[in-house]
């Protein structure tokens, strides 16, 4: 339970930072720590050097503007939590960080230390995900943005590559009038999810709907099928009931100690239909 | 086999500046315990579960085994041993000693750490709110609720008033 030994580095520039990870494929970003440091400890990773990205404080930060919202990568879940700028457009930050960990490690952790890392049960990567979030991704000659949808690839892969870094997470405004839901079932606070769902709605121009399920094994996962129950149900508690059924006829859960894939796949249409409620109600017009 | 890198470092902890020079993969738990002999700070699981070794890290709770000691070179961190003061105890060492907050002991530093910066800024807890800002403390012993009325006392001591 001790991290093996490795080169230690502590830029305070990106630059140094990219300069590091461009030279050594072996490297590995240090973010937040709350995945990686336990990863260390059970020497799953074998990093020949670490790279620890906590004192580039250009990469935190969040900034708003008409376009959208800009979250640095190293980003505490906990200052994400509580700014008032992204509660007031973006509510599903805060309503999912409430279910990441503890105050404890909200404290270290960071929003794009958890979406590299992409747990395929954890919450932020399915938040992305509903709001259309854009990551920017950079290496030492150039950068690249990638939408969430390409970003999250499978359990625990991102389209990340050697040599690049996450260093920014763009939000686009959402639709006018738009109301957000999120729900969670977890055995435990703070747990990793059985199954939760993140949704966004709204009625503006032809109508808007994200429906995401994660906890099912691989992932956040867009439920097109759900998505059009809504927007065909004109938000009705109809609509919200085929959502539901949509999301459990669309999830491949798995098997495992947490639960039974039955459970798993009932439970999501559950949470999505329990987040469809809740958002429409928050919705306007 | 790669052999570890040292650097020297220098952290304050309990208001008292510590230099040493340490392997890069050592732990911040490790370090607390067995460089500077702090041994309050307790260790559970290593692996971020079980929030016996949490410290304050510049004022806010963190999982001291989660965190590297070349971290927190230049950091301000404090332990269960600054808590009391002297032989007077914290309004939380008082509670948890009033409502047998306690049993094995284990998890108790860990548990006062998160709640003295708990209730630094949130005076008036509910008991639901109490219980979530427990969560990421696991105790084997108590079952909780006698835990739960400790905190709850300590904040009504701390703001001035005798439950």
């Amino acid at each position: 339970m001790k991290p093996p030994p490795f080169a230690y580095r502590d830029p305070t520039t990106l630059d140094d930072a990219l300069a590091l990870l461009a030279d050594d494929a072996e490297a590995r970003p240090l973010a937040g720590g709350q995945s990686l440091m336990p990863m260390l400890n059970f020497r799953l990773v074998r990093p020949s050097t670490v790279v620890d990205l906590n004192r580039i404080s250009a990469l935190a930060g969040i900034a708003v503007d008409r376009g959208g919202a800009t979250i640095g990568a190293m980003t505490r879940q906990v200052d994400a939590l509580r700014a008032p700028v992204l509660a007031e457009q973006w509510p599903l930050i805060r309503m999912a960080l409430e279910h990441v960990g503890h105050l404890q490690t909200r404290n270290r952790g960071t929003i794009g230390g958890s979406l590299a890392h992409n747990d395929p049960a954890a919450e932020l990567p399915a938040v992305m995900l509903a709001l259309d979030a854009r990551m920017t991704v950079q290496r030492a000659k150039g950068a690249r943005t990638i939408s969430a949808q390409e970003f999250f690839v499978s359990s625990l892969t991102t389209a990340i590559v050697a040599g690049e870094l996450l260093t920014a997470i763009h939000l686009p405004s959402p639709p006018p009038g738009a109301g957000m839901g999120f729900a969670e079932l977890a055995r435990r606070h703070g747990d990793f999810a059985l199954a939760a769902a993140a949704i966004v709605v709204s009625r503006a121009g032809a109508g808007h709907a994200r429906v995401v399920v994660t906890g099912m094994g691989d992932g956040p996962q867009r439920i097109p099928a759900a998505e059009a129950a809504l927007l065909n149900g004109r938000f009705g508690e109809a609509a919200i009931a085929e959502a539901g059924a949509a999301a459990s006829a669309a999830v491949s859960p798995i098997d495992d100690l947490h639960a039974p894939a039955w459970y798993r796949r009932k439970i999501a249409g559950v949470m999505a239909a329990r987040a469809a409620r809740d958002a429409i109600g928050r919705m306007a017009g | 086999m790669m052999s570890s890198e040292t650097r020297t470092i220098r952290v304050t902890i309990n208001g008292r500046a510590f230099g040493r020079t340490i392997e890069t993969n050592l732990l911040l738990s490790d370090f607390i315990r067995h460089e500077v002999e702090l041994t309050g700070t307790h260790v559970g699981c290593e692996h971020g579960v079980c929030g016996a070794c949490t410290i304050l890290f510049e004022g806010k709770p963190a999982r001291s085994c989660l965190m590297l000691a070349v971290q927190a070179d230049g950091a301000r961190i404090e332990t269960i041993e600054s808590l009391a003061d002297g032989e007077r105890l914290h309004p939380l060492q008082t509670a948890f000693a009033e409502n047998h907050g306690l049993q094995c002991g284990y998890c108790t530093p860990g548990i006062l750490m998160t709640m003295k910066a708990y209730l630094a800024e949130t005076p008036r807890p509910t008991e639901a709110q109490v219980r979530e800002a427990l969560s990421g403390n696991l105790c084997r012993c108590t079952g909780y609720q006698q835990i739960v009325e400790a905190v709850l006392q300590a904040a009504a001591l701390m703001r001035g008033e005798r439950p």
